[in-house]
């Protein structure tokens, strides 16, 4: 197999006087693992030294875009060129892959020697564990290399991730394998979207990109409400459960209950009379706040599941937009059904109506709500409104007509 | 600049081997450089994707979306990454001598 570590190239170390500054302070640095890697490898040498020109330069010296890949997949490879690769020729190319991470991150280290060891064969050995899509990302190769990296990445059994106009790799945070208060099984659920969806992963055909993410709980440890086109987030349904003897406890222990627990709930649903903790259940917005607070003491309902939510993206384009509510609570058994059913609906409108590299999000708000929810057949209720109670624009009634 | 060349033919295209001079694009042109993109040999439905991206391309001066060359072409997704391994953008659109597309990494 061939080897991407030439030894010729710029010989010398190169000076780094700007970069050297990133290494000062207590914290881990780059800077230092990229020197590291350059006392084997020429091209992460070549890399310390066109960094360092950005830095004095104050601009990137990567080209905009480049169109790589293996055959059979549209995605999963970035293309990097230089345009300075005549001084640093060993990072003239250096294209990125992105490698599908386990569901949660989970890793034998015997996987990741693994996957290391097939990346000093093939590429610079820098890698990024983990993007911030979630994928592990390798980094940096030439064109010849990608593959047989692809090859041996397979039979390890690993898969590339999502790059492009299409499903990006889903990500989940540890639910319930390591999180006591994870309200559905947000592991399984990010491995069956993956499976579902390996068509749409690898073969980008939508208008821009689309996430997936899912947290197990509303504390949503991978920021799926800011950060995903569709976030599924465990919540449940019934009251939350009170143990008064461990209230008392924390109560003991020297625990302000009601200004620091009672004082910061946002739906303003409790009460500590100094003997026991009242919530009212009906106006709590399920923040997590109290049982994060006193996690001893209280835990989530018994009636468990997720909320949909649609929409979140980061500022690239247009501005950043955080998800909004489409479907309030599905119970956790139901959850892959009822997302195959939507996404398949969301999907085929946005195919409709959506311009190039326009989120889903964007086309909601240029649309509006309404609209989309007439397009993928939902009806509209007030858990897809911010604070309904306080919105001018929504009249509830207290009941029905014919109701008692 | 790169070079690609077939048979003593000399192409000027991009770090990703892209026709750099669209204007001299013509059917040979897309059989040269059918062997870079595993494309063995060049059939009727190889050439009805070529044809439709090319006249979009000069009607337009730009791609089309993906999805607009499955239905145009009546090819499901997976027929056209049988047809062109690489994909639309990388294989289709390098045949039918088209600029490298931009687009979303």
């Amino acid at each position: 197999m061939a080897d991407n570590n030439g030894n010729s190239g710029s010989n010398e170390k190169p000076a780094t006087k700007l970069l050297d500054e990133l290494e000062e302070g207590p914290w881990p640095s780059f800077v230092t693992e990229i020197k590291s890697a350059a006392e084997a490898n020429d091209s992460a040498r070549d890399l310390l030294g066109q960094l360092e020109v950005s830095y004095e330069e104050k601009k990137s010296h990567w080209k905009h875009g480049g169109l790589v890949g293996v055959l059979g997949y549209g995605g999963g490879v970035i293309g990097r060129y230089s345009d300075v690769g005549d001084q640093f020729p060993k990072v003239a190319h250096f294209h990125t892959l992105r490698v599908n991470q386990p569901a949660a991150w989970f890793y034998s280290s015997e996987a990741l020697r693994k996957v290391c060891d097939i990346w000093e064969r093939h590429g610079s050995g820098l890698t990024n564990m983990h993007g911030s899509t979630g994928d592990m990302i390798l980094l940096g190769t030439t064109t010849d290399q990608l593959e047989p990296t692809f090859q041996e990445l397979t039979h390890a059994g690993f898969d590339l991730g999502g790059s492009g106009s299409a499903v990006r790799t889903p990500s989940c945070c540890v639910g319930m394998a390591r999180c006591e208060w994870a309200c559905f099984d947000t592991m399984k659920l990010c491995y069956d979207l993956t499976m579902t969806y390996q068509d749409e992963l690898h073969r980008p055909a939508f208008p821009y990109k689309f996430k997936f993410k899912c947290s197990g709980c509303p504390n949503d440890c991978v920021a799926s409400i800011a950060r995903s086109d569709l976030a599924v987030i465990g919540t449940w349904k019934d009251d939350i459960q009170i143990d008064q003897e461990e209230v008392g406890k924390y109560a003991a222990a020297g625990l302000n209950i009601q200004r620091d627990v009672c004082g910061n709930c946002p739906g303003k649903c409790m009460d500590w009379d100094g003997r026991a903790l009242h919530i009212e259940n009906r106006d709590c917005v399920r923040c997590m706040h109290c049982i994060n607070a006193m996690p001893k003491a209280l835990r989530p309902g018994k009636e468990k599941g997720a909320v949909i939510l649609i929409g979140a993206k980061a500022p690239i384009v247009q501005g950043a937009l955080l998800s909004s509510v489409l479907i309030p609570f599905v119970p956790a058994d139901e959850l892959l059904d009822t997302l195959k059913e939507l996404v398949q609906r969301i999907w085929d409108f946005w195919d409709e109506y959506g311009t190039n590299r326009e989120r889903i999000g964007e086309l909601i708000q240029r649309v509006g709500l309404p609209a989309f929810l007439d397009g993928i057949g939902l009806d509209p209720v007030p858990e897809m409104v911010a604070a309904p109670r306080d919105n001018p624009y929504i009249y509830f009634q207290t009941e029905k007509e014919g109701d008692q | 600049m790169p070079t690609f060349e077939v048979e003593g033919r000399k192409y000027d295209v991009d770090e990703d081997g892209f026709l750099q001079e669209p204007e001299r694009w013509n059917e040979d042109v897309a059989r040269d450089f059918a062997q870079s993109e595993a494309v063995n040999e060049l059939t009727e439905a190889h050439w009805k994707v070529i044809r439709y991206i090319r006249n979009y391309y000069l009607q337009y001066g730009i791609a089309p979306m993906v999805r607009k060359v499955c239905k145009e072409t009546g090819n499901k997704l997976s027929d056209i990454y049988s047809l062109f391994p690489s994909g639309p953008a990388k294989g289709a659109c390098k045949l039918a001598g088209l600029p490298k597309p931009t687009g979303c990494v």
